[in-house]
This record gives structure tokens, sequence and C-alpha cells, in this order.
């Protein structure tokens, strides 16, 4: 619906790709680890390879998760913007999909958090 | 000059001529210009008013007579007001963690009173019919008197406690408080009837009994005098804006019957980002006041769900059903207050107030508050932050958190029938996609696209490079926050060392 205005109403999203530096916005989400309140934003370069996620932006804002290190990567389930999906480690977020604001959900199986709670 | 005697003058005016006078009588009928061209904002939002002199002020509340109550309310406070800085009535709350409560309330509200004073004049003068019009007129000034009696609190605490040195910029700036400035000016860039749908009717009719009355008796609870005085001060200007509100809404509706869906929808709308504003307050209520009063839970039970009921139910003759998306709220009242807790908890690092984790008393209040969901969900996460606090680890997110393309609140609500689950909700416009919170705010985006597109999230505008630099130092000096003293936990605080100094030199004096 057209926002209700006093005239022509019509502006530039304010978070356009083109605005973040040759980055662009990822939001990523651990199911069923609530100690990370709310999903992550990351800016990324659209030409990183998807194994730098799992060696080096993963650790570093899950890793204070006990869980964390018992992950088997080749069991993960993934979650692209709600469709399962299989991430190639060798290819670039680009080349697989992964675009401006995507939204990336990852699952891992046997691992549900803390005390039964999700956490 | 003809002297006036006694006789000559004519009789006393009773109240109804009075208010007539200086209300209706003020008014006049343009000869030269063009109505709309003096009141160019009633008609572009669809409402339909017939007679604007059907509008009845219950309080019948004259300028003279405004001034009269106000100048001796004014002075009750002041003496109050110097009583508490003369007495250090600082040292007479019950803990010191219960300025962070007031840090939020003085930085996030305070601000919003005087935005609210510029958007009463703003309509005041907009209106065109005169009976809003000084309804919104003598609002506006209670407004900035609001604003005022509060940055004297901020005065006081602020000489003795971190984070409230500079309110004016952290609002335009710090990430959280963008929360209350963008619900704001969504309803002051709004037409006039949405803004006071929005600001009168939503907030401060239907809602306001969640932030006032809880926070002001929390306020006596803790020992807060210089709150609790603004607070009674403040209440018989609060009772005469909720009237308005609810008085503009049937205005409206009695109008015309193609006004229903209308306020309907901004009902809707201003419900919603009310009751996420309040996720906050329901962390304030919940988890930081030392002594508490209502839990969250209880609050909404009885101002929402037993008051809102009852006012929903009168409003139902006029076609107007509750609020969408008011059964969210119930379901997620057993969770709001420890979700919002637990974010700000791990985000204390770029905060300008402190976060702690509840002690073995509170924990029990909460297991009998909520025993649905604190013992199995919420306390193992404040045992596991405790031990690793002990252990020297206090938890704190190495991420930035997204946030609520409406709302601005980072996206922790867990989805109204899994608590394990965040909910999150994503839309495309314009080839690109927003997230947003939950379905309330969801719909809120969809409503009018092109408003929340522009809306300035503070994640994305540090990633733009737009908020001082890259690292959080960098982030909380574009803040104006002092690092390692305005932000992280109580424990360890120079907040906690002062008052650990108080209490010590006070029972030194009372043992000599």
């Amino acid at each position: 619906m057209p926002t209700v205005s006093i005239g022509p109403y019509d502006f530039a999203p304010r978070d356009r790709v083109e605005n973040f530096h040759g980055n662009q916005l990822v939001h990523l989400l651990w199911e069923k680890h609530l100690m990370f309140a709310s999903p992550i934003t990351v800016p990324l370069p659209p030409p990183m390879p998807f194994a730098a996620v799992i060696a080096e932006l993963l650790p570093a804002l899950y890793g204070q998760h006990p869980d964390f290190a018992a992950i088997d990567w080749s069991t993960v389930e993934w979650e692209l913007d709600g469709a399962a999906f299989t991430p190639d480690r060798g290819q670039t977020l680009a080349a697989q999909g992964i675009g401006h604001k995507s939204m990336l959900r990852f699952r891992t199986p046997g691992l549900n958090g803390l005390a039964g709670a999700a956490f | 000059m003809k002297s006036t005697t006694k006789t000559d003058r004519p009789g006393k005016m009773s109240l109804k001529e009075r208010y007539s006078h200086l209300t209706r009588g003020l008014d006049w009928e343009p000869s030269y210009q063009d109505r709309k061209k003096i009141f160019p904002f009633t008609d572009f939002e669809g409402i339909k008013i017939h007679d604007w002199d059907a509008f009845e002020d219950p309080f019948r509340l004259t300028m003279d007579a405004y001034w009269k109550y106000q100048a001796e309310k004014e002075r009750k406070l002041y003496a109050v007001i110097d009583s508490f800085a003369q007495n250090n009535g600082q040292m007479n709350i019950s803990d010191a963690r219960y300025v962070n409560a007031l840090k939020i309330f003085l930085t996030a509200v305070t601000p919003l009173e005087y935005h609210a004073h510029r958007a009463y004049t703003h309509v005041g003068r907009h209106f065109e019919g005169v009976g809003p019009r000084v309804a919104c007129q003598l609002q506006a000034i209670d407004e900035l008197r609001h604003a005022q009696t509060q940055i004297h609190t901020i005065s006081h605490y602020n000489k003795y406690f971190d984070g409230l040195h500079d309110p004016w910029h952290m609002y335009n700036h710090v990430w959280y408080l963008s929360v209350p400035k963008s619900f704001f000016e969504d309803a002051v860039t709004a037409g006039p009837f949405e803004f006071l749908t929005a600001i009168s009717f939503s907030f401060e009719y239907v809602l306001t009994s969640l932030l006032f009355v809880p926070f002001m008796s929390g306020a006596a609870y803790n020992g807060d005098m210089a709150t609790v005085t603004f607070g009674f001060s403040a209440q018989s200007d609060e009772s005469r804006h909720m009237t308005l509100g609810l008085e503009i809404i049937k205005f409206m509706l009695e109008q015309d019957e193609a006004n229903v869906p209308i306020v309907q929808k901004w009902i809707d709308k201003w419900f919603w980002r009310g009751y996420r504003l309040l996720s906050i307050v329901a962390m304030m209520m919940d988890y930081m006041l030392p002594k508490k009063i209502m839990s969250w839970k209880e609050a909404w039970e009885m101002y929402f769900e037993e008051g809102g009921g009852a006012l929903f139910k009168d409003l139902s003759r006029y076609g107007i059903r509750l609020p969408k998306y008011h059964e969210v709220a119930i379901a997620e009242k057993d969770h709001y207050s420890h979700q919002a807790w637990s974010a700000f908890y791990q985000y204390s690092h770029a905060a300008a107030f402190h976060t702690w984790l509840p002690s073995e008393a509170e924990s029990a209040w909460f297991a009998e508050k909520y025993p649905e969901s604190f013992n199995r969900l919420y306390k193992p996460r404040y045992d596991h932050w405790a031990k690793e606090a002990a252990e020297g680890k206090r938890f704190y997110n190495n991420g930035l958190p997204q946030l609520c393309q409406v709302c601005q609140i980072p996206t922790f609500f867990t989805e109204p029938g899994d608590p394990t689950k965040i909910m999150t909700r994503t839309v495309e416009h314009g080839g690109s996609k927003y997230h947003c919170c939950s379905d309330g705010c969801r719909d809120i985006f969809v409503g009018e696209p092109e408003k929340y597109v522009q809306a300035w999230l503070p994640v994305y505008q540090i990633f733009q490079g737009n908020c001082g630099g890259a690292t959080v130092p960098e982030v909380l000096d574009w803040y104006h926050l002092n690092n390692s003293a305005d932000n992280l936990d109580y424990v360890g605080s120079p907040d906690e060392a002062m008052w650990r100094d108080w209490q010590e030199q006070r029972s030194k004096t009372a043992a000599e």
C-alpha cells in the first residue's frame, strides 16, 4: 500500500548495498542457541569463499558457546532465505546466492543448546 | 474616565460560558484566505469531519485556569526537588542498581516528552476545530513542563551516577535509543489524526498505565522521591491527556462511518508499536527495580487484558475490535522481560547503563511469578553466565544484532508457540529484503514500505561507517559514552564502588 502523504513520496532505501563500501550484509542465526539473543548481522565481501565463513567468521562470533567446538560441520543443516541450502565451501558467497541482507540459519543436529533450554 | 462601580459589572460567567468564550469565541471564519490553505493537513489522511464543534472537551479547561493550576503544582514540585537535593535523597534509594532503570527512563522518555511538546504544538496549530486545537495546545505546554522537571532529576542524579551526562546527544545517536526515537518520529511524520491515535489514544490511553503506574510505584518502593514527586505532579496532566485520546477517537468514529477502518488500522499499528516499545519497560519492572512491585505479566493482565478489554468492549459499538495481534502479546507475557534482559545483558558493553545477573531471592521471585517459563528456560541462562563470570569470562556478544526494520529492537523475540525459536519475518520490497521481529511489525512495514525503507538502523549505520568507526570504542566515543564507566556489568562499575562507599560511611556514622 502506498504511504499516506501530503505529496509524492519516494525515497531511496537507506541500506542500499552500495552504501556498504564493497560489502554486503548477511544475517546469521544458530538455531537452538539462545545465548546469542538474536541473529547476528555482519558485513561481508561478496567474493568471500564460504570456507572462510566456517573457518574464521563463525568461530569469532559463536566460539564462546560450549557446543561450538563439538560441531561436526558435515552434518550441519543450512537454510538460506527460508529454503534448504547446501553451501559449497570452495565457492564465493555471491556465486551461491548469498546476497545483500540474506538470512542464513543453521542447525547443528545433536547440539541443541545448554540445559535443555535451547540456550 | 468613568469608574466602574460594582453594580455595573456583568455577573460572573458560568464555567461553560467562560470555556465557550475562551475557546470557541477566539476562533474566526477566514474572509480572504482559503480555509484549505490555512489547514492543509486535515484532509489527506482520509478522515471525514462534518462538524468540528461536536468535539467536546470534558475538562473545559481554559488558559487562565491552566496557568493557575500549573503554577501551584510547580511550586510544590520544586520545593520537593530542592529538599531531595539538600538532603542527599540519592543516598536513600533502595540500591544503586535502581538508578539504571532511571537512566533508561531519563534518556529515552525525557527527550520524548520534549518531542511531544513540539508535536502537540504542531497539531494544536493544524486542527481545523478549535476544541481539539486548544486541548492540544495545553498538552503541548504540559509536555514541555514534564521534560523540564525530568531534566532537574537528570541534573541531580548526574552529579553522582554515570551515564546521564549527555542525554540529548545520546537520544540522537545511541543504538537502543533509536527505539523510542523512531517510534515517535513515525508518529510525528504522520498526519494530525494518526498522530493523536498513536500518542494520545494508543500510547497515553491504552498503554500508559503500563509505563507510569509501575514506574512511579517502582520509584516510590525504591525510595526515589524525586521521581515520585514528578509522577504525582504529572498525574493530573496525564488524565487530561488520556481524555483527549479517548475523545478524539470517539469524535472520529462518530463523525463518519468511513473513518472506522482507517482508525482501526491505526489502532492495530500503534498498539503493536507501543507494545514493542514496552518490552524495555517490561525488563525495567522485572529486573531493574531492586524492590519489586508487580511482574510485567501481572501488569499486562491487569492493565491490558482487563482494563483494555473493557475499553475495546465499549468501542465495539462503533465497529472497533481489539487490536490485531493482542493475542501474541498475551502469548509473549511469560517471556517478554526475560528475553529483553538477556539481550541487554550481552550488549552491555555498548549501553549507557549497567546490567547484572539476578540474585537468588530475585530468581525465587521470578520462579513464583513466571512458573511456566522461568526455571525451565531462563534460570539456566543465568546459572551458566554466573559460572562464566566467576571464572572471569563475563559474557558479551561479539557480533552486532539484527534489528527489526520497523521497531528497531534486535530481533530477539521467539515464536509465540515456541520459546526456543527466534522469530523473524522477511518481506521483499523493491527487489530488496527487509527483516522484522514479528507479524505485527511486518504488517506495519507492508502498510507503508516507502516510509520504513528509510529507517536509520543503528547497526547498518555502523557498517556504513557513519558512527565514528568500526570498533566498539570508536562507536562509544561517537555515542559520547565513557567506556568502562557508563557501560558494562554493574559488578565492578564506578557506580557500585561509590554506592558501597556510601553504605560503609553510613554504617560507620551509625556505629559512632
